[in-house]
């Protein structure tokens, strides 16, 4: 792993109402994560985890703090440098897929291809290749509702590599799949990790947490424990995580 | 019984429930209700002015004209109960501030005559060197008691002005002698031209020429038996006072036809708004359909109950429409100054009524019955879910858009997303484009030298004053639609707009995006409102009222680019809005919309 940061966030907050209705959603979070590294942020419903990756991911703006992503300072761009960034350094992994229902799969990950101004050909090789490694080739025209819930989480996925970011944020990316589809899409992120890619996921079930080398607890908006874990996982995934039950 | 209380109390709450559609449901009907309306009425309207003019002058039921021996026993034909004539009349020349005009002048001494009595409006009757001009004659020479016309080389001075109910108002006329209404300088020669009326001295007239005809006014015992008295005397010049009341609203007939054309426009175009917003309206009630049949509603119920709202939002527009277009009937009758009284509101019959409700009742249903069963026959386990419609697919819209810039790639996709409301806004730009066309080539018709018809400039004036009306009305119903349809599309849009920009787009990709969405429907709306809407249009015109359409000039090319760009401009313009505030939001919060 390099020793530059990937993504780097200094005092970042999130504040909702005033006063007596102040909320703080993300309360002076401080975060680094080197390139490579897989982070789990867990923590109880309602204690900042999505807010903390939206804010990480440019998808909303910080009251306050800073976040650095590979070493530009992203809190301060406009709507137009953060989908500039979104296109090229963050891919988003989202607990409810959003895939677009009318586009088939390959035609879903060809999107950020498209909108990153890929060649409609070169987008469509790029989608076809990823939708190969997430082990869905046989399903490139399938639309979402003819998918199961893992199938539609590794087009997501997919998606989420199109433009070969730097980081990757999955939001809760097991949270809507049962015990198999879970498997399977732990079994991806594994061998993303085992690739390089540079991983934050959040999340509240602590199995899937246990497949990252570094885990954060988040209680009301802000970090209280960090854990190095060692190792990460071997092949016996679904055994080690009792999956397969 | 119980079944239509729970269906008429459900309509009315959610009517209440959002009462901002309601209202924009309500208008787009009212529209079409309020002009279907003038166009029905205004000739009844039209009608009054004439009425109190005969009744004030005592009007003949039968006016007769032709040599004087011919005419004499009139007088004591069977059914006629008065008479005043046999009166002179010859054709002159009048020459007065600085026009020459034909005229028909009529001797009468006295105004003693117990049959027609023209009613004075300034100054006294004839008198030797005297002339009396008719109201809406004087008023298009401009003429005024104490000037001096000349009439066949001998000057006269305007002893007065008054109206009569024996001939119409000038530009029409009896014809005592050939002559012709309307039309230019291809008017044969030796038929007198929109000749007007004045009366002078017996012996004034007969000094005016050496071959005068001669004109007798009757009342009848049947003054609605005019047709069989007139057949029966077919071998004389004769025009009842029903032909004289046509010619005197002659305005008000080509004013109603204008008037049907645009109440079928804006009937058009009110369907195309009601399927609009009513779309919307089912989208939203998804989950109150779940609950329904849930509860034991069966399709017929549902259905009844989603069309019971927009059955009563129609039938309050047609009464609205009744009401407001009987009340401004009058102002549109184009009435001339050449009778008394004025135009009132006129009494509704029952066919208008049922007209215009039935007309009210089948757009509502139209735009609301193919949504309205699809919800019915929806899944109830998915209504009760709420989940959202899911959009459609078009494979090849999809295909091609790949190859496009990136804005475009979202808008041919918004628009794809929902194929029935890009097709809707396809044919409201196209129906109110056609409708601008048409009102182009009948103004330009209007306008034209000489002016149509034989109408003198106050009664173009009118006729184009309703031309307005309904160009207005319906531009403006279309800029209310295109508004509405942006922002259902803003609304519809949220999700996948958001995930646009999660995935890279930028704001401003998605505001061109939602706003091209609306303006490419617009460009194939402008194009196909020329062609053919407009060519089909002018050409159902023609064909319905008999028309030469070689008289009218079309639309020049300029003229046609000119709407086009004007129509993009106008919708770009108004979705502008709507659109940039929907790419405003953050978009975390755009992703959590239902999509």
């Amino acid at each position: 792993m390099s020793d530059d940061p990937v993504l780097r966030a200094r005092g970042l907050r999130k504040e909702y109402g005033r006063d007596e209705g102040l909320v703080r959603a993300v309360d002076g979070v401080d975060l680094d994560v080197a390139a490579g590294e897989t982070v789990a942020v867990m923590g109880p419903s309602g204690c900042g985890k999505s807010t903390l990756l939206h804010l990480l991911g440019g998808l909303d703006r910080a009251t306050g703090g800073q976040v650095w992503l590979t070493g530009r300072r992203i809190d301060n761009l406009g709507e137009r440098g953060l989908a500039r960034l979104r296109r090229s350094a963050v891919g988003f992994v989202f607990q409810s897929f959003h895939l677009m229902e009318e586009l088939t799969a390959v035609e879903n990950v060809e999107l950020s291809g498209l909108l990153a101004g890929r060649s409609p050909r070169a987008a469509r090789r790029r989608a076809e290749e990823l939708l190969d490694r997430v082990g869905l080739a046989d399903r490139t025209r399938f639309l979402p509702s003819a998918l199961s819930g893992g199938q539609r989480q590794r087009v997501a996925v997919a998606r989420a590599l199109a433009n070969e970011p730097a980081l990757v944020l999955a939001d809760e990316p097991t949270g809507n799949l049962d015990s198999a589809a879970t498997l399977d899409v732990l079994q991806l992120f594994d061998s993303l990790h085992e690739a390089g890619q540079t991983l934050v996921i959040v999340t509240h079930d602590a199995r899937i947490a246990a497949t990252a080398d570094r885990l954060i607890s988040m209680r009301d908006g802000a970090f209280v424990d960090e854990t190095r874990l060692t190792g990460g996982t071997t092949g016996e995934l679904g055994a080690l995580l009792r999956l397969e039950d | 019984m119980g079944r239509l209380l729970l269906i008429g109390r459900l309509a009315l709450r959610d009517l209440r429930r959002r009462r901002g559609e309601a209202v924009l449901l309500l208008l787009a009907v009212l529209a079409a209700t309020t002009t279907l309306t003038l166009g029905l009425v205004l000739r009844d309207a039209a009608a009054d002015p004439y009425r109190d003019t005969r009744a004030a002058t005592n009007g003949p039921d039968v006016v007769a004209s032709g040599p004087s021996d011919r005419l004499v026993g009139l007088a004591t034909a069977a059914g006629v109960t008065e008479h005043s004539g046999p009166f002179p009349v010859a054709k002159a020349k009048i020459q007065a501030g600085g026009r020459t005009s034909d005229v028909q002048a009529v001797g009468r001494d006295a105004d003693d005559a117990t049959v027609d009595r023209p009613e004075l409006i300034d100054g006294t009757w004839t008198r030797a060197g005297g002339v009396v001009v008719e109201a809406a004659f004087a008023g298009a020479l401009g003429l005024h008691v104490n000037d001096v016309v000349v009439l066949n080389g001998r000057s006269f001075s305007i002893a007065g002005v008054a109206v009569t109910a024996a001939a119409p108002p000038y530009p029409q006329a009896n014809c005592y002698f050939p002559c012709a209404i309307g039309g230019g300088a291809d008017v044969p020669p030796g038929l007198l031209h929109n000749p007007g009326l004045v009366w002078l001295t017996r012996a004034d007239v007969l000094g005016l020429t050496d071959s005068p005809t001669y004109v007798v006014d009757l009342k009848l015992a049947d003054p609605n038996g005019t047709e069989a008295f007139i057949a029966a005397h077919d071998h004389l010049q004769m025009k009842s006072w029903q032909e004289i009341l046509a010619d005197a609203t002659d305005v008000a007939k080509d004013s109603q036809i204008l008037l049907l054309i645009g109440a079928w426009l804006l009937g058009l175009l009110a369907v195309a708004s009601l399927s609009v917003l009513v779309g919307g309206r089912m989208a939203d009630q998804t989950r109150r359909v779940g609950l329904l049949k849930a509860a034991g509603g069966t399709p017929g119920t549902v259905t009844a109950v989603l069309l019971a709202e927009y059955v009563l939002v129609a039938l309050v527009a047609a009464a609205g429409g009744l009401a407001i277009g009987s009340v401004a009937a009058p102002s549109l009758t184009g009435a001339s100054s050449g009778l008394v009284g004025s135009a009132a509101p006129p009494p509704l019959k029952l066919s208008t009524a049922a007209a215009v409700t039935l007309v009210a009742l089948i757009v509502a249903v139209l735009a609301t019955l193919v949504p309205a069963l699809r919800a019915a026959r929806s899944s109830t386990v998915d209504a009760l879910a709420d989940a959202p419609r899911r959009p459609s697919r078009v494979g090849w819209l999809i295909r091609v858009s790949a190859r496009l810039p990136v804005p475009l790639l979202l808008a041919v996709r918004v628009a794809g997303r929902r194929p029935r409301r890009a097709v809707l806004a396809v044919v409201s730009v196209a129906v109110t484009v056609s409708g601008v066309y048409v009102a182009l080539i009948l103004d330009g018709f209007l306008t034209s030298h000489p002016p149509y018809g034989g109408y003198d400039d106050a009664q173009v004036a009118a006729l184009r004053h309703v031309l307005l009306v309904w160009t207005v009305i319906l531009l403006g119903l279309a800029a209310v639609n295109a508004v509405v349809i942006t922002w259902a599309t803003v609304l519809d849009n949220r999700h996948a707009s958001a995930l646009a920009r999660a995935l890279g787009a930028t704001p401003r990709d998605t505001t061109v995006a939602l706003a091209a969405a609306q303006v490419l429907p617009a460009l194939a709306g402008a194009v196909l409102g020329i062609f053919p809407g407009g060519y089909g249009l002018f050409a159902a015109v023609i064909g319905i009222t008999g028309g030469d359409s070689s008289r009218a000039t079309l639309p020049s090319p300029w003229q046609l680019m000119a709407v086009v760009v004007a129509t993009v401009v106008v919708v770009a313009g108004l979705t502008a809005l709507p659109a940039r505030l929907g790419a405003r939001r953050p978009v975390a919060d755009g992703l959590t919309a239902p999509g």
